[in-house]
């Protein structure tokens, strides 16, 4: 592992971040309006159960969603490094493939880290009381899910060659895993073939983790559906899982 | 000491052979130039030589390392300008070089150093923190040459560096370019189908259709042709050749559309030709040879022709082949 070009991988994805003030608006933008838009609307349907709204059963969906899009955005831009030959210059480096996931990977991490906290921050607003204790396991969550969703990006960007692929990766891929990740309904209460596909998800033990610790008294429909050692598990196997997929990938030669 | 060694390599993209039995040596602080036309697989024995492309057989080594087995080794003696801008257009000149100095690991105490020194040498030193998507294609491609250089590698290597500049950027990138073995104590490998551009090169080789057809300095290869060149154009241009044949006892062929006749002493001998044929002569010139005029000779053919047919249907199928065989 040569840490320099670790270094400058993740320095020139958050110099493009911070400078393109524009996708960090429309990064945080979405969370909100699925929040207040969709969530408030749909509190007027959804009763609240054991004490938890709507409203609140949602928070940590769309906290996975910051954090979906957000990572998958990321690692997709190795498709435009592609195309826009970018990409060629890492390549020729005397840098490991692995590295160059690593850099890929932590860019994403740190990128959607950021994002999923100035969500976060929303809590007091939805009613919901969070001790420090609770923050900090939200944060050390957002920060694992983020990592293996931005490697399972990566694995998925080494498939596509061409930014057309995009609209594809969106709706097929993205949209999908938002929604049968537990995000906006329960995993339990969806039908038999639906469930067994929510399972696959990687995302959805991140926000079963993120139901923990930030409802942990809920049960029932609003409650977590597994157990949270079980969502932490396959979280982490599932970085380390993708991460060297995507090592073995990059490594191909034509 | 040659610097880079090929020997009789062979690349397979599925049943089409991109390079076919390539050898050829480069001298140490050289600039070799590796022409031919598009399509004729220059850049997929780069890609080799690079370590970005397995070859299916052959041996390919730089200082030393070879490319197949030593990749890490390779890379860190190699710079690479390719033929498609590789800058990022949304960082600055700056910090496209810093973003160089780390992947290359270049020591902490000399990297901005090497980055001001490099910008300077390219005469951008005062555009540094500009972002490059405002450079034109010149200044874009100088700052790669610049970039290439900042990690101090053994060989750099040139695909087509000229390739979509306008002449006079073209002219000015080229005197650079020469001065480059000297300042920076390299080897310059590069290719272009441009021949006139080859001219300043040490030594050549000539590739078509993934074969090496001819190889030399310039001068030798101008030699090939035997002198000068005379271009004739006439009204029945087989029918002249046969007279001017039998007459002058020279060596002529129709190629082009034009009527080619290698001799040594080319204007004396103009005014022969035109007693022999009298008014059927439309136009002549003659030409000292050059390099365009040896690939014509070998391969009957101008080095540009075919840009559009042949050679993009060769890269066309490569292309499709990689794609299938990365996904």
């Amino acid at each position: 592992m040569e840490f320099n070009a670790i270094y400058v991988i993740v320095a020139r994805e958050f110099k493009k971040f911070v400078r393109e003030k524009s996708r960090l608006i429309s990064a945080i933008a979405r969370p909100l309006v699925w929040l207040f838009l969709v969530g408030a609307g749909m509190s007027r349907l959804v009763a609240p159960v054991g004490g938890v709204s709507y409203m609140q059963f949602i928070f940590p969906g769309i906290l996975g969603m910051t954090i979906l899009f957000s990572s998958m955005f990321s690692s997709i831009s190795i498709i435009w490094d592609k195309e826009f030959g970018f990409m060629k210059e890492i390549l020729v480096a005397p840098v490991s493939r692995t590295s160059i996931v690593m850099g890929k990977a932590l860019s994403g991490t740190i990128i959607s880290t950021i994002q999923a906290v100035i969500v976060l921050a929303l809590f007091p607003f939805l009613g919901l009381k969070l001790g420090i204790l609770n923050i900090i396991g939200v944060i050390l969550i957002c920060t694992t899910v983020s990592f293996s969703i931005s490697a399972f990006g990566i694995v998925l960007a080494t498939f596509y060659e061409s930014y057309e692929s995009f609209s594809v990766i969106m709706n097929f891929i993205i949209m999908p895993m938002f929604f049968l990740s537990g995000a906006m309904y329960p995993v339990k209460l969806l039908p038999e073939i639906l469930k067994f596909i929510a399972k696959l998800n990687p995302l959805t033990y991140g926000v079963d983790a993120l139901k923990h610790a930030i409802s942990p008294l809920a049960t029932g429909p609003m409650g977590p559906d597994f157990n949270v050692f079980i969502d932490i598990g396959v979280i982490i196997a599932m970085s380390v899982v993708f991460v060297l997929m995507g090592g073995k990938a990059f490594e191909r030669k034509g | 000491m040659p610097i880079i060694k090929v020997e009789n390599l062979v690349k397979k993209f599925g049943n089409v052979t991109a390079v076919n039995d390539v050898s050829f040596n480069v001298e140490e602080g050289t600039i070799f130039g590796f022409l031919g036309p598009n399509g004729a697989g220059k850049t997929t024995t780069i890609n080799i030589l690079c370590a970005l492309l397995s070859p299916t057989s052959g041996k390919a080594s730089i200082d030393g390392h070879d490319c197949a087995k030593e990749s890490a080794l390779v890379r860190k003696s190699i710079g690479i300008v390719f033929q498609d801008t590789t800058l990022d257009k949304d960082l600055t000149a700056e910090e496209n070089l810093i973003f160089h100095a780390y992947l290359y690991n270049v020591e902490k105490s000399e990297r901005q150093k090497r980055v001001d020194d490099a910008l300077k040498f390219v005469d951008l030193f005062g555009r540094k923190d500009d972002l490059v998507k405002k450079f034109s294609g010149g200044m874009k491609r100088k700052l790669e040459v610049a970039r290439g250089l900042i990690h101090r590698p053994k060989v750099l290597f040139l695909d087509e560096p000229t390739l979509g500049l306008d002449p006079q950027s073209r002219t000015n990138l080229w005197e650079f370019i020469t001065e480059l073995p000297k300042k920076h104590n390299v080897t310059i490998f590069m290719t272009t189908h441009y021949m006139e551009e080859a001219e300043v090169c040490n030594d050549i080789a000539i590739i078509d259709n993934g074969k090496i057809i001819a190889g030399g300095s310039p001068a030798e290869l101008k030699k090939i042709i035997g002198g000068d060149v005379i271009y004739l154009k006439t009204k029945d241009n087989l029918k002249a050749v046969d007279e001017v044949k039998k007459a002058l006892n020279v060596d002529a062929s129709v190629k082009d559309g034009e009527i080619f006749i290698s001799t040594i002493k080319g204007d004396a001998c103009i005014p022969d030709i035109i007693r022999t044929l009298g008014d059927s002569v439309l136009s002549v010139r003659l030409q000292r040879p050059t390099l365009n005029d040896v690939f014509l000779k070998l391969t009957g053919k101008a080095i540009r022709e075919d840009e559009s047919s042949g050679a993009d249907t060769i890269k066309e199928e490569v292309r499709a082949y990689r794609r299938r065989h990365q996904s």
